[in-house]
């Protein structure tokens, strides 16, 4: 009991927090970071005061820049925020800092890089990348090649990397490279962490069928990551990333573009007005109408599953090979989303640009066509499958020998 | 896994000893190949009596011990896994169901510690054809000075040889409206006949001819939707059941990947069936959520049970439908013998799917509770 009245306590804490610190004028707002875009005066503001309170990463320890808080606590700040229509523009603001780099930092970093680095991304100061895949080396990340030679207290970095999200608006990088060329595939590989403003460091956007430029092409040459800021241990950078991409697909297991039957009116609603319904009252298509009705339960056990997850983890959620089945299932219920959608809209669904297609029809074709990355990022939907069969159900290695 | 409270707890590793020693799927072929009617070994009824399955729904003043449908789904699910017959799902679950939800308290009284003590044994008599169609009850009950008087049949009814008494659904022929009667097996004018169905269960046909039933026997409390949220509850149920199915047709064919060897390889080495493997495994998490959510929905109350029981019925029943082909696949040539066990699961799977409506069904029946 003493512990409900610590937690109600807690929470009239926040309101009044919230009261004092929260711009009225952001209320309901999402701070939209994707393109790097600068600040506002209050959107400054809001991000000060959640990171002097240690709200941009509440779970992570004082020392470091977050507040503490267990996941109970946390979960009550997410919805006192959400009760005022506040949101964290922290983890958009640092690229990959709060939901990649940050948990990983704390789990393998000494205590001098955890004081070096985790308080900048905390505060919403510090952008982060991650250079991971190669041209070469996509879902078979290990077979990369940048090459990281040492000099003294620095690595030396030569090497070509893509898909790095935001390269060219981040001011740290995470980079999986070569230490050791003689090694066995996956033991050579160490993770550093190097700034991205320097000369050896050149980054090109990537135009992709959607029109936008969320990632880069990155050059290393001859860039210099420091020796202390190699995390975890040399030539072992390969139980660093796995772990890593745990974190990755933690982050995107959650249910994409609205799902929940019961809240949205989404795509029925859409599907009514564009297609319009029969005498009854239903829509009148009835192959649509089952095929969204799979779509809306699919959406429907994927959020129960999620919560189920938590509920199993009392609260403390441990990053769990679960998270392979829930990127899986979280990429076909916001695939499917979207191509019911485009296919609802007919001819209005095929717009690029011009006055003839509403806003909305334009970004459902602009997110269906982004939307196509989400099952080949974070290790493709194959490899989610890999993982699954080999980690959770004890099945043999199909793809690799020996 | 929902979190479980001690008891709840305690009840669910009693019901996986107990299933696996005492009524494992050895112990249904045995009875199969028997051939007897009620198509369950007495002893297995008479054990889930002596543990206190069959008040796990009935509040301790009539005898049970009120632990929720979570509860029992935990006992169904493992009886799914084995395949155990039992009135059990029949009686202690929808016909209980029917007489919490509509029955006075004198019907409590008279029917709710018998069914406890397993001395009367209920089940519900639903549809009238071979598709399950709640909304369009035919049996007709003609009002009496005292009652209603019934003719017309019911098929496909669960355990309807085993049952002492049958809940009856019926259209007044007055007034429309469906009531829901209980009526004794041994009533003038009813008389069944067993189906011989593939999964070996003890369904029946009913035939009532003229049948009197008095009006204490309507079970009149449950107002116009009486039918319907007896339906759900029961759907609730039996997904829970469904899972257990499902779940262990997976892990046989998980077992099998892993030690059936051909062309010098383990079978699941092979990535066309580790990538199945793992999407099986997927839609059986995701289906195990949609069943214990829907049976969470009943026990809180909830305003939104037939949506979930919906979705409960439409994704557990179209992953066991997959998984049981499934089962017979990847075993190849001895998963089509009679020898082996998977043979059982596709059968029952089929059953259990078109019980209290199939996937398509109740996918439907989500898209019109919510509105399109």
């Amino acid at each position: 009991m003493a512990e409900a009245a610590e937690l109600t306590s807690f929470r009239s804490d926040v309101q009044a927090w919230l009261k004092d610190h929260f711009p009225a004028s952001l209320a309901g707002k999402s701070v939209a970071m994707e393109g790097g875009d600068a600040l506002g005066p209050d959107e400054v503001r809001w991000r000060d005061a959640l990171a002097e309170a240690g709200y941009g990463a509440p779970t992570w320890p004082k020392e470091y820049g977050g507040a503490g808080l267990t996941q109970r606590h946390a979960r009550i700040l997410d919805e006192e925020m959400a009760a005022v229509g506040a949101s964290n523009p922290i983890p958009m603001i640092t690229g990959m800092g709060i939901t990649m780099v940050g948990p990983t930092v704390l789990e393998y970093g000494t205590d001098e890089q955890k004081q070096r680095h985790l308080p900048g991304i905390a505060s919403g100061q510090i952008r982060w990348c991650l250079g991971l895949s190669e041209p070469n080396a996509g879902s078979d990340l290990a077979s990369l090649k940048t090459k990281a030679e040492s000099d003294g207290d620095n690595f030396v970095l030569n090497g070509q990397k893509i898909w790095t999200s935001g390269a060219d608006i981040s001011q740290w990088c995470g980079a999986l490279v070569r230490t050791d060329t003689q090694a066995a595939k996956r033991d050579g590989i160490s993770f550093v962490l190097l700034p991205m403003d320097q000369p050896g460091v050149e980054t090109r956007p990537i135009k992709l069928i959607s029109g936008a430029s969320p990632f880069c092409e990155t050059y290393f040459t001859d860039a210099v990551a420091e020796k202390r800021d190699l995390l975890g241990p040399l030539n072992e950078g390969w139980s660093v990333v796995k772990r890593l991409l745990q974190h990755e697909r933690q982050s995107q297991t959650g249910a994409r573009p609205g799902g929940d039957a019961e809240k949205v009116p989404g795509i029925t609603e859409l599907a009514k007005d564009y297609v319009g319904t029969a005498d009854d009252g239903r829509l009148a298509d009835a192959d649509l109408r089952t095929r969204i009705t799979e779509h809306l339960i699919d959406s429907k056990a994927h959020n129960l599953t999620v919560a189920r997850i938590a509920a199993e983890a009392k609260g403390n959620p441990e990053v769990s090979a679960a998270a392979s089945i829930m990127k899986n299932s979280a990429t076909k219920v916001a695939q499917g989303k979207s191509e019911l959608t485009l296919e609802v809209m007919g001819a209005k669904g095929l717009g690029w640009e011009g006055d003839f297609f509403t806003e909305y029809e334009l970004r459902v074709v602009r997110d269906w066509l982004f939307g196509k990355a989400i099952s080949i990022y974070g290790g493709s939907y194959e490899v989610q499958n890999n993982i699954i069969s080999k980690n959770i159900l004890g099945l043999p290695e199909t793809t690799q020998k020996g | 896994m929902a979190l479980l409270n001690e008891e709840q707890a305690m009840l669910k590793d009693q019901a996986v000893a107990w299933v696996s020693e005492q009524a494992p799927v050895a112990q249904f072929r045995a009875v199969r190949d028997q051939g007897e009617g009620r198509c369950y070994a007495e002893p297995t009824w008479q054990a889930m009596v002596d543990m206190g399955w069959t008040g796990i729904l009935v509040p301790e003043a009539y005898g049970g011990s009120d632990l929720g449908y979570l509860t029992f789904g935990l006992v169904l699910e493992q009886l799914g896994r084995e395949l155990t017959a039992s009135p059990l799902f029949a009686s202690a679950l929808v016909g209980t169901t029917a007489v919490l939800l509509g029955g006075n308290e004198a019907q409590k009284q008279q029917w709710l510690p018998k069914v406890v003590e397993g001395s009367e044994v209920l089940t519900l008599a639903v549809d009238d054809g071979p598709r399950h169609a709640p909304d369009t009850i035919r049996l007709a009950a003609e009002p009496t000075a005292d009652g209603y008087t019934l003719t017309g049949a019911k098929t496909f009814v669960p355990e309807g040889m085993a049952a002492t008494a049958f809940v009856v659904a019926a259209r007044r022929t007055d007034t429309g409206a469906t009531v829901l009667l209980l009526v004794p097996a041994d009533a003038g004018g009813l008389s069944r006949s067993r189906l011989h169905t593939f999964d070996g269960r003890g369904y029946a046909n009913l035939s009532f001819e003229g049948v009197a039933v008095p009006a204490v026997a309507e079970l009149a409390e449950g107002g116009e939707t009486l039918l319907t949220d007896v339906l759900d509850r029961a759907r609730a149920g039996l997904g829970a059941e469904m899972l257990g199915t499902a779940s262990k047709a997976f892990d046989l064919t998980l077992e099998y990947l892993k030690t059936r060897e051909q062309f010098g390889r383990i079978i699941g080495s092979f990535q066309a069936l580790g990538h199945r493997a793992a999407e099986l495994y997927t839609q059986l998490e995701l289906s195990r959520s949609c069943a214990e959510a829907a049976l969470q929905a009943v026990d809180a109350g909830k305003a939104n049970i037939a949506p979930m029981a919906s979705l409960s019925q439409a994704k557990v029943g179209a992953f066991l439908h997959w998984m049981s082909n499934q089962l017979i696949q990847i075993h190849g040539g001895i998963g089509m013998t009679d020898d082996f066990d998977a043979g059982f699961y596709l059968k029952r799977a089929r059953a259990l799917e078109a019980l209290y409506g199939n996937p398509a069904f109740h996918r439907d029946r989500y898209a019109r509770l919510l509105g399109y």
